[in-house]
């Protein structure tokens, strides 16, 4: 865990996710500037705009925008929550930083409660972490006794109340609707869009959904102003960000750096390619990202805009580095599987199409690969591609559609000669770094 | 309204629409599995995904809701294109067993595949297996089929009302299923049949009958609750193979209950009455038409010269005909008699001669949807009308808020926003004091003869509440059900029901019990001039009976007790479908007569409403229909009225030329004199529900619908307090005893049975010696 800026930083010492602790670090000033400066909803959701935060949780939607699509004369209650549902492979910044900063998401969750005159909102937790889901508990009790949370914050006539809730272990909890149903104790499918959240969320109520680290970017927005935040990126792509770095570097972990940062300047926190050995790939965004070869991903610098522009995206900042030991039809093959197993089976194309993709590239690792299965596979993935409910089945396809895209002749070679491109001494070899 | 472009052609459709509906409108088909207009929109099949200018990517037309000026094309390159792509994801895991399955021939994956699946599958891998389900006695499952359109699931919570069936399991793991060892026990259950795009869901008493194409398809009209619900027979070699509903919004929709569609199981099984019998010197011989009806001519004549006409009665089901219901009281009143009666559990007749005219429900089936008020008075209404209590359910979603009176309070599926819960005795003054009340609240006076009664009755905090929402309401209804309309103060709790929807300016029904219940009051038959009522008839013996259609000891409220009345006649005379073991001994004469599936006739149901019906196959053995008997009966006799030829003519007696009934024949109005409430009962009261597939002759003979659980045997029903205040156990069994007889039965914890009474089935042989369906009964352990 490393950080040049405001979600991670600080949280050197014993005990950080202490109330005390967070307020010696400034916390809840944001809350406390809102209340004694008579702050309206409006001019906090102008000041999210200023700082053109956009959405961590993977989408990069501008938040300040999202907030202001909530109804303002709505009669009755609306709601708020934070997914801290992070399932997506190689993801585990939201996790860091409720284990660390939860007071950090409280005070942003209160404060959006505040913008957008949510009366309750639920922070809804990846069901396998549940020490994290305790640690937020307490964090939520301590609010509570500190009188920032519940009825009459800090003195005023705003009321909000928060609860954790822990999900149980599957991905798909983390799409935003099925996250609702999940909360509402359904089974956790998606809805179809329209209604949207903004107009039927929870309990059929107006909602907003934002990512844990959007919510947890939020005080230091209020804090400092939205231009500050957005100094520390770039235009349109403000603020700091989580990169969780993982596979194979020498320091995987959380790097929380400005937008716009080189990737080699990640790469180089990371400690670098393990062993020396030459980058091969990167998955800039978390697994659904469509893969980008070493040499395109070397000249990107980590933001919504660059990454987009070279043919993946940001998604969750969940950068993961393979080097040149890895198979990337093997890579692939895991991939594939996740999203086959993780697919909520609600609609025919992801429902059926994600174990036909897995079982096409499992063919092909083992062998028995056949030479039209790579135009197979592409037009198996066009059919689910923008003709499901939610996005799964878009996440589903674009790594298999970027890892042939880019690596085809690795493909190529396995349906061709029933083995892998990268030696298996290397790969062997590969993984035994891996383990140390 | 909005404006939209479907395939070139320009429509109006109003807001809120959407794509699929505006495509229908203008006879765009557009591909789909998982919509279903009476169903909530789930857009999980994908198969109707159109193409839509402006969106990025074809979009599904179910859930699309149409937007002005937007154009859609639903057979352009991109959405055929999108069509196809999920055929091809349908079809991967779908067994190709279209030769094996049930389903083949009327299969919308199958018919749709034609169109748009692929010649030949690219998925070479292993295909999909999903074990089976146990649903019950009457939905076959093979679930390797299904598809995952969750209509069946949508259908068990939203139109059933209880959920019943989930999707369990994430992904291609995912498999449609009832809670862990549970079957499907919804009343309304067969409907995923129907639903079922493909054959994963099938009818388990149909299964592998026939082929859809081989049958042909009749119209008919349900003989059983008072709905009428309009049916599709499906016949091969004169063999009703099963059966389907006809889609009438006005009453069924598109839906059946369980006992309008498996209960034809009766009408092929070895119970039939194929030929007619004669019991000669203690045993019965097959004989011939003639020489039965002559014996029957003569038996009659007899007796009417011997013992004057009044000695002979006729008892026949409100599940007749109206022309079987006319020609059975001109045959009883051409005789002389005037001994006709079809109301057989009823136990107070005293409203008799009081009544303006046919009574009904008081409005139309398709008009509980805009009520906003509903009071229930009496009634197991789920059971009893489950197809009405579909409606109210739904209704209940748009606002419609239910109050009920029952000394049984079961679940109905539907919210019940005010629940009062009495003994059998107190029901009348209980609604004495809602009346009160309602006065009050909406400054009104009670009509003078209710005043005596209710200045001794204090409203409760649950008569206040139907009191104040009653008071609320714009569109109100109040309802007697069938257990009111049987009760031993049946008239008294009417008048004061009236009253109670005269205060609240709504409009008073009776749902009726049987079938054609409005048409036995159209047709005349029942008593007009002191003639006895069913009760009398069946209470002091008669030298001759008439018995049309009945089980003399389930179908009337006297139970055992009618069997023993009966023995003591002459003769008795049963026209029957069916054999009974009961009347091989009472009866002297068995005639075979047809059920609905082989005659012509018209049911008048609880709205009033003819609705005529033809024979769907030949008759079976030496059956012929009862109109027929009748009218050769008639003609044997000498009597005036019976020389006529077709079915037809009877109706316009009845109905006249229109053929439609007079809606001014159709009145509740019920002149109330007097009005006492009686004393309340000190020790048990039995209240009797007539279980679902017992009611009628037909349904109780299926054995499918009485391998359900509503088939299962009564058991005596009563709160955990009561069974230990009455020294019983639960699973124990108890004695229970009434002036009349006794019966073993097991005891079973309701909390939902009143304190104080017990809840024990009528309508069924084990509990058939109590005799009578109401009154105090003694209850020990065994």
């Amino acid at each position: 865990m490393s950080s040049q800026g405001i979600i991670l930083s600080g949280l050197d010492g014993d005990r950080t996710w202490r109330l005390a602790d967070y307020i010696k670090r400034g916390g809840y000033e944001a809350l406390r500037k809102i209340i004694a400066e008579k702050i309206s909803a409006d001019d906090v959701i102008a000041e999210v705009k200023k700082s053109s935060l956009r959405g961590r949780g993977g989408a990069g939607f501008p938040t300040g925008l999202k907030w202001s699509f909530m109804p303002r004369a709505f009669p009755g209650a609306k709601y708020l929550a934070c997914n801290s549902d992070e399932g997506e492979p190689g993801t585990f910044k939201d996790r860091d930083i409720l284990r660390y900063n939860p007071h950090s998401v409280i005070e942003g969750m209160i404060i959006a409660g505040y913008a957008m005159g949510c009366e309750r909102g639920y922070n809804y937790i990846h069901g396998e972490i549940f020490e994290v889901y305790s640690r937020f508990e307490e964090a939520l009790q301590e609010a509570r006794e500190a009188g920032l949370l519940g009825k009459n914050i800090l003195g005023s006539d705003f009321s909000f109340d928060l609860f954790a809730h822990h999900g149980y272990g599957a991905y798909i909890c983390g799409e935003e609707t099925a996250l609702l149903e999940s909360i509402e104790g359904k089974k956790g499918q998606p809805r179809f869009k329209p209604p949207f959240p903004a107009s039927f969320g929870l309990y059929g109520k107006p909602t907003t959904i934002n990512n844990t680290e959007t919510f947890a970017s939020i005080p230091y927005i209020i804090r400092e102003g939205g231009d500050a935040f957005l100094a520390l990126g770039k235009p349109n792509n403000g603020g700091t960000k989580l990169f969780s770095v993982s596979g194979h570097v020498n320091k995987p972990g959380n790097y929380e750096i400005p937008l716009g940062t080189p990737f080699a300047d990640l790469l180089e926190m990371a400690g670098g390619v393990r062993g020396g050995r030459k980058l091969k790939a990167v998955i800039p965004g978390g697994s659904s990202a469509p893969v980008l070869p070493a040499s395109v991903m070397m000249d990107c610098t980590m933001d919504y805009d660059s990454i987009s522009k070279a043919g993946s995206m940001l998604g969750s900042g969940a950068v993961i580095v393979m080097d040149e030991s890895t198979c990337m039809v093997k890579a692939l093959e895991r991939l594939s599987y996740f999203y086959f197993e993780e697919s909520c089976g609600q609609c025919t194309p992801c429902r059926e199409g994600t174990g036909w993709l897995y079982r096409v590239v499992h063919r092909i690792e083992n062998g028995l690969g056949r030479p039209d299965d790579l135009d197979l596979l592409n037009s198996v993935t066009a059919n689910i591609m923008g003709r499901t409910i939610c996005a799964l089945g878009d996440a589903a396809s674009m790594p298999v559609q970027s890892f042939i895209k880019h690596f085809g002749d690795e493909f190529a070679f396995h349906i061709e000669h029933k083995k892998c491109l990268v030696p298996q001494d290397v790969q062997r070899e590969g993984s035994k770094i891996y383990v140390a | 309204m909005l404006e939209i472009e479907i395939d070139g052609k320009q429509l109006q459709v109003p807001d809120g629409s959407t794509v699929m509906e505006a495509a229908s409108q203008v006879g765009a088909y557009v591909p789909h599995f998982c919509y279903h207009k009476k169903l909530s929109i789930a857009a999980n099949c994908r198969m109707c995904l159109v193409q839509v200018e402006k969106a990025p990517k074809p979009l599904p037309a179910c859930a699309t809701p149409v937007t002005n000026g937007m154009k859609v094309w639903t057979h352009s390159e991109q959405a055929v294109k999108a069509q196809k792509g999920v055929m091809e994801f349908l079809l991967i895991n779908h067994p190709l067993d279209c030769p094996i399955c049930d389903q083949g021939g009327e299969c919308q994956l199958q018919d749709l595949s034609v169109g748009y699946g692929g010649v030949q599958s690219r998925y070479e891998e292993e295909k999909r297996v999903v074990g089976n389900k146990d649903l019950g006695p009457l939905v076959s499952t093979d679930m390797t089929r299904c598809i995952n359109c969750t209509r069946c699931v949508r259908f068990t919570t939203e139109i059933a009302g209880l959920m019943e069936l989930g999707q369990a399991f994430r992904g291609e793991h995912a498999e449609i299923m009832p809670f862990v060892e549970k079957t499907i026990d919804s009343e309304l259950s067969g409907n995923i049949i129907d639903l079922c795009p493909v054959g994963a869901l099938t009818s388990k008493p149909f299964r592998f009958g026939a082929r859809a194409w081989e049958m042909s398809r009749r119209k008919s009209v349900s003989p059983h609750d008072s709905l009428g619900s309009n049916l599709v027979v499906q016949v091969k070699n004169d063999v009703v193979k099963r059966v389907l509903p006809l889609e009438n919004d006005a009453l069924n929709e598109c839906w059946l209950s369980d006992k309008d569609r498996f209960s034809y199981e009766a009408l092929n099984g070895e119970e039939r009455l194929t030929r007619p019998q004669i019991k000669q010197g203690g045993k019965w011989i097959e004989t011939d038409w003639q020489s039965a009806l002559e014996y029957v001519a003569n038996g009659l004549k007899s007796v009417r010269s011997e013992h004057g006409a009044e000695a002979i009665g006729a008892l026949v089901s409100p599940h007749s005909t109206l022309e079987e219901m006319h020609l059975l009281q001109a045959l009883v009143r051409g005789l002389g008699s005037d001994n006709i009666d079809f109301r057989l559990r009823q136990t107070d007749f005293s409203a008799d001669a009081r009544r303006a005219g046919a009574p009904w429900l008081g409005l139309n089936v398709a008009e509980i949807g805009s009520l906003d008020r509903l009071f229930i008075v009496g009634s197991f209404f789920r059971k009893d009308h489950p197809l009405v209590a579909q409606r109210v359910r739904q209704a209940v979603k748009r606002g419609l808020k239910v109050s009920v009176l029952n000394p049984v309070i079961d679940d109905w599926q539907f919210k019940v926003e005010n629940k009062i819960q009495v003994k059998p005795s107190a029901i009348a003054g209980t609604l004495v004091g809602v009346a009160k009340a309602l006065a009050q609240k909406t400054g009104q006076d009670l009509a003078e003869v209710f005043v005596s009664a209710a200045a001794g009755v204090e409203a409760d905090a649950a008569a206040l509440s139907v009191a104040n929402s009653l008071a609320s309401g714009r569109q109100v209804a109040v309802w007697i059900g069938n257990y009111a309309q049987q009760h031993a103060d049946a008239a008294s709790i009417e008048a004061i029901a009236q009253e109670i929807a005269r205060l609240s300016k709504g409009r008073f029904g009776i749902l009726g019990e049987a079938a054609n219940s409005v048409g036995g009051y159209l047709a005349g038959s029942l008593p007009s001039k002191g003639g006895k009522n069913a009760a009398e008839m069946l209470k002091a013996p008669l030298k001759a009976y008439v018995l049309f259609g009945l089980d003399a000891e389930l179908d009337t409220q006297a139970g055992q007790a009618a069997v023993d009345t009966l023995g003591k006649a002459d003769t008795v005379i049963a026209l029957s479908a069916f054999k009974s073991e009961s009347a091989l001994a009472y009866a002297d004469v068995l005639l075979p007569i047809a059920p609905f599936t082989e005659t012509a006739g018209i049911f008048v149901n609880a709205e009033g409403r003819a609705q005529a019906f033809y024979p769907v196959v030949k008759t079976a053995g030496e059956v012929r229909p009862g109109w027929k008997v009748l009218r050769v009966l008639g003609e044997l006799l000498g009597l005036d009225g019976f020389d006529f030829d077709k079915v037809e003519d009877v109706r316009q007696i009845v109905l006249g030329a229109a053929q439609e009934v007079d809606r001014a024949r159709l009145n509740n109005a019920l002149t109330v004199d007097s009005f006492a409430l009686g004393a309340a009962a000190q020790g048990v009261e039995r209240v009797a529900d007539i279980p679902i597939y017992a009611a009628d002759p037909i349904a109780r003979r299926s054995a499918p619908l009485q391998r359900t659980r509503d088939g299962q045997a009564p058991a005596l029903r009563a709160s955990a307090s009561t069974v230990a205040k009455l020294g019983l156990e639960a699973g124990g069994t108890a004695k229970v005893k009434s002036a009349t007889g006794a019966v073993t039965v097991p005891v079973v914890v309701d909390d939902g049975v009143v304190e104080g009474s017990i809840c024990l089935a009528g309508a069924h042989a084990d509990t058939s010696a109590l005799g009578g369906l109401h009154g105090e009964v003694s209850v020990e352990r065994v």
